[in-house]
């Protein structure tokens, strides 16, 4: 197999401002004096509560438990008493039931986390089970369940594994940090994913504009002779998702409405494989992670490790609070971010950044008619046609839709970036894909 | 304090295009194409590209005015169909006729539809298609040789050629007395009349030999395709340098406003058949170069089939649609009624669009044929 062509088609190169985070080493940020954890941080079935108002947990106790196999457990991330079960915002959902648990300040750990000797000689079905209670949820934005990912059916063998350190948003520089201040415990994850899935190839995806973490990875990869392939991407958004990742390294082509396993691969990102060790090896739940601050909002952006429930308001403050021309609040990078209307959200399992946007860097535009210059079309890494798209969900032609691949958009925003007339593709399209699914549920029933 | 965040959806950033920026760009493209005008022509195709985009602009803001909608004449795009106007009338036309054809392009073209962006058809080229139709004798009558209105400004002759701009005409070969039908006629014009004497005299040998005479003095008349192409030719206001339009186009290109797959197959198509077709001495004898030099191929394969609005988004639609244009336009000129094909090439593709767009749209990723 040949590495040539390391791109796909499509794409666009949006500003990338990394350079205002990207030299900022991880620091930890104080504990929260509070935390509020949602029940659903993950794709599937929110996780059920199994403390009660009142009790007193320890930081890495589970709180809330699985509930079918398409769900994770979540767990305290300080120690202190559960203040409350209640709905509070949430930085996707709007807002969501949550468990918020006040400080005692101490930080006490659950006795259940420490070193597991001989974690590489676990057997496959134990490292799975390690990594479901310990929460694991992608870490790179959609936050499918861990080992639901590593438990591909028996008819689709997995040969192909790819790590996925493209980072491809703009301002985000917190997988880039992670690479650099922890590519052992990254390669060790990428050793027990492999392991688990019993595949041969495996290829470490960084794009060219991180020169320093692709340096770190071929050393070590070189040094530990591993079965492993660091792979130097070309710099174009959305070169992280997904179904691109795959084409541009396997040049295999993920079909319509398949998943990456129906090509006989499997994408991690940085966070997630990190997150992995520290389940198997370590016994740590997912109760930390590290979040980008960053935006000319933002006066000194930094990269920050942050317990899972601390409230957007305390990244802020520790990074010097919000310039006056701020107008938007992200959870996520500016591509495929949500937009916030308060700093109370919490940080999430799946919150890779918190981006303060001022004016002169985001888009608060009127849209206009489409003047059909075809941008749209041209950059679509889906091939889709993104005008036609957005005019056949505003005139509720959803069947239209439907056949013109409505549910294939990844949403990726590339559409929208480019688009002279300002339309707010994306916006359609979720909610025609949203219209779809309910008129194909419907029509199935 | 809370709640004064903005909550669109994504993406948060995007690029600074916008449509006034292409429409302003598309006015910076034409700059050189109207300072040649007037130059060629003199200052009154300065004054019909005035009245035609005054008229286009205040069209569009009045009407929308007494139909109470927001006025959107500061999109540029109305400005942009005046100046495309105006270069598809001859110089010398009469001052009312820009007006007229303007605010026939975006009272009908334009404005019934919804505006800008859902009009099916290019409104300049709808605007001209009406004068054509109207006053055929203002729309191809074509009086003014290029240059000459400068003879009549000894000051400005003398300052011309101390520039180089302008060498007064000693061998009289703008004035080709004598062969009346040609001095006031464009290249494509004369190329119509003697192709049409061919046919209609081809049993008579001694007339033939007279046509082919004629034919010189055409060449005669635009001396050499570097007149063609520097635009010392008769013509429309806009269509007689393909020098000055390309310097345009480049712009637009490097700007990516067009691209170059309407242009490119367009110009192909016609430059191949009108070389298989297009001459007097059986297949294979047609001037390719003269075709596509000649007439409002240039102006017309690079400023209004590029049209956005009326174009196809997708790629293979975009080569479509140029060798449709490119097809009809060389029918048009070999075997129709008139001498030129470009305008209504393009409007009659400018009707397909829809359908080749639906015929042309790119294979979903991923997407496997039979399902
Ligand atoms: S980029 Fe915008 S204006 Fe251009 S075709 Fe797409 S939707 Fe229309
Ligand atoms: S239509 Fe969907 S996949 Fe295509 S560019 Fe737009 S958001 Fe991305």
């Amino acid at each position: 197999m040949r590495l040539k062509r390391l791109t796909f088609k499509g794409g666009v190169h949006p500003p990338e401002r990394k350079e205002l985070s990207e030299e900022q080493a991880i620091e930890a940020l104080p504990l929260p004096s509070y935390v509020v954890i949602p029940l659903q941080q993950h794709l599937g079935a929110p996780a059920e509560p199994i403390v009660a108002v009142g009790d007193m947990v320890r930081t890495g106790d589970k709180i809330c438990e699985a509930k079918g196999f398409v769900s994770v457990p979540s767990h305290a991330s300080i120690s202190g008493k559960v203040k409350a079960i209640e709905k509070r915002p949430h930085p996707v959902a709007g807002e969501a039931l949550a468990i918020v648990i006040e400080s005692d300040g101490k930080d006490e750990m659950s006795p259940n986390i420490g070193p597991v000797a001989n974690y590489l000689a676990l057997d496959v079905e134990e490292m799975k089970k390690k990594i479901q209670q310990a929460g694991l949820a992608g870490m790179g934005g959609a936050a499918f369940p861990t080992h639901v990912k590593l438990s591909p059916p028996a008819n689709k063998p997995i040969d192909t594994f790819i790590l996925n350190g493209a980072e491809c948003e703009p301002y985000l520089t917190a997988d880039h940090r992670l690479m650099l201040e922890h590519p052992n415990e990254i390669l060790e994850g990428v050793r027990i994913i492999m392991k688990i899935l019993g595949c041969k190839n495996g290829y470490i995806a960084i794009e060219k504009n991180k020169p320093d973490a692709i340096a770190v990875f071929q050393k070590l990869v070189n040094e530990a002779g591993d079965n492993l392939r660091v792979v130097a991407l070309n710099v174009k958004y959305p070169q992280g998702a997904e179904k691109q990742l795959i084409k541009a390294i396997t040049n295999r082509k993920v079909p319509a409405g398949g998943l990456p396993m129906d090509v006989g691969c499997l994408v991690h990102n940085v966070g997630t494989a990190k997150a992995v060790y520290e389940a198997v090896a370590l016994n740590k739940p997912l109760y930390e992670r590290v979040v980008t601050v960053s935006g000319r909002g933002i006066r000194q952006p930094k990269n920050l490790r942050v317990r899972i429930g601390t409230p957007f308001q305390n990244l802020i403050d520790f990074c010097g609070g919000l310039s006056d021309d701020t107008v938007k609040i992200i959870n996520g990078g500016p591509m495929m971010g949500i937009a916030q209307y308060t700093l109370e959200v919490p940080v999430t399992k799946g919150t890779s950044g918190i981006l303060a946007l001022t004016s002169s860097e985001t888009r608060i535009a009127e849209p206009q008619p489409c003047i059909r210059c075809g941008r749209c079309v041209e950059v679509c890494p889906m091939n889709l046609l993104p005008n036609t798209l957005a005019r056949l969900v505003e005139y509720k032609r959803f069947d239209e839709a439907r056949e013109l691949g409505v549910l294939d958009c990844i949403e990726c925003g590339s559409c929208a970036f480019v688009c002279p007339s300002k339309i707010r593709h994306v916006h359609h399209i979720k909610f025609g894909k949203l219209e779809v699914t309910k008129m194909m549920k419907a029509k199935a029933a | 304090m809370e709640k004064k965040w903005f909550v669109t959806a994504s993406p948060h950033i995007a690029d600074q295009e916008s449509i006034p920026k292409i429409m302003y760009g598309v006015v910076i493209s034409l700059i050189p194409a109207m300072l040649g005008a007037i130059y060629f022509f003199g200052p009154h195709a300065g004054w019909v590209m005035l009245v035609a985009v005054a008229s286009a602009v205040a069209t569009e803001a009045i009407i929308e005015k007494l139909m109470k909608k927001p006025i959107t004449v500061r999109d540029g795009s109305a400005v942009v169909t005046g100046i495309l106007l105006a270069m598809n009338v001859p110089a010398e036309v009469p001052w009312w006729i820009p007006l007229i054809g303007s605010a026939f392009a975006i009272a009908i073209g334009k404005i019934p539809f919804g505006g800008l962006g859902y009009n099916p058809m290019n409104p300049a080229l709808l605007g001209r298609a009406f004068l054509l139709a109207s006053w055929p004798t203002h729309m191809t009558i074509f009086k003014t040789r290029p240059l000459e209105w400068i003879t009549h400004h000894p000051g400005l002759a003398q300052f011309l050629s101390k520039l180089s701009l302008y060498t007064p005409d000693p061998t009289g070969k703008f004035s080709l007395s004598g062969i009346d039908v040609i001095t006031t006629a464009t290249p494509l014009n004369v190329f119509k009349q003697q192709k049409d004497a061919i046919l209609r005299f081809a049993d008579d040998p001694s007339m033939t030999e007279k046509v082919k005479t004629a034919h010189e003095a055409i060449s005669q008349l635009y001396d050499s395709y570097g007149n063609l192409f520097w635009g010392k030719i008769g013509g429309c206001i806009g269509e007689t340098s393909v020098f000055l339009l390309l310097i345009g186009a480049i712009y637009l290109i490097y700007k990516r406003y067009i691209r170059l797959r309407i242009p490119l197959s367009y110009i192909g198509t016609v430059a191949i058949l009108s070389w298989i077709f297009g001459g007097v001495d059986g297949l294979f004898s047609g001037d390719p170069l003269f075709h596509v030099l000649a007439g409002g191929l240039m102006l017309g394969a690079f400023y209004m089939a590029t049209d956005m609005v009326t174009s196809p988004v997708t790629s293979a639609g975009g080569y479509i649609f140029g060798i449709g244009c490119g097809i009809i336009t060389v029918l048009i000129r070999l075997i129709g009624g008139y001498p030129e094909g470009v305008s209504y090439s393009i409007l009659l593709m400018n009707l397909t669009v829809p359908l080749i767009d639906r015929y042309t749209k790119p294979k979903t990723f991923g997407k496997v044929k039979n399902k």
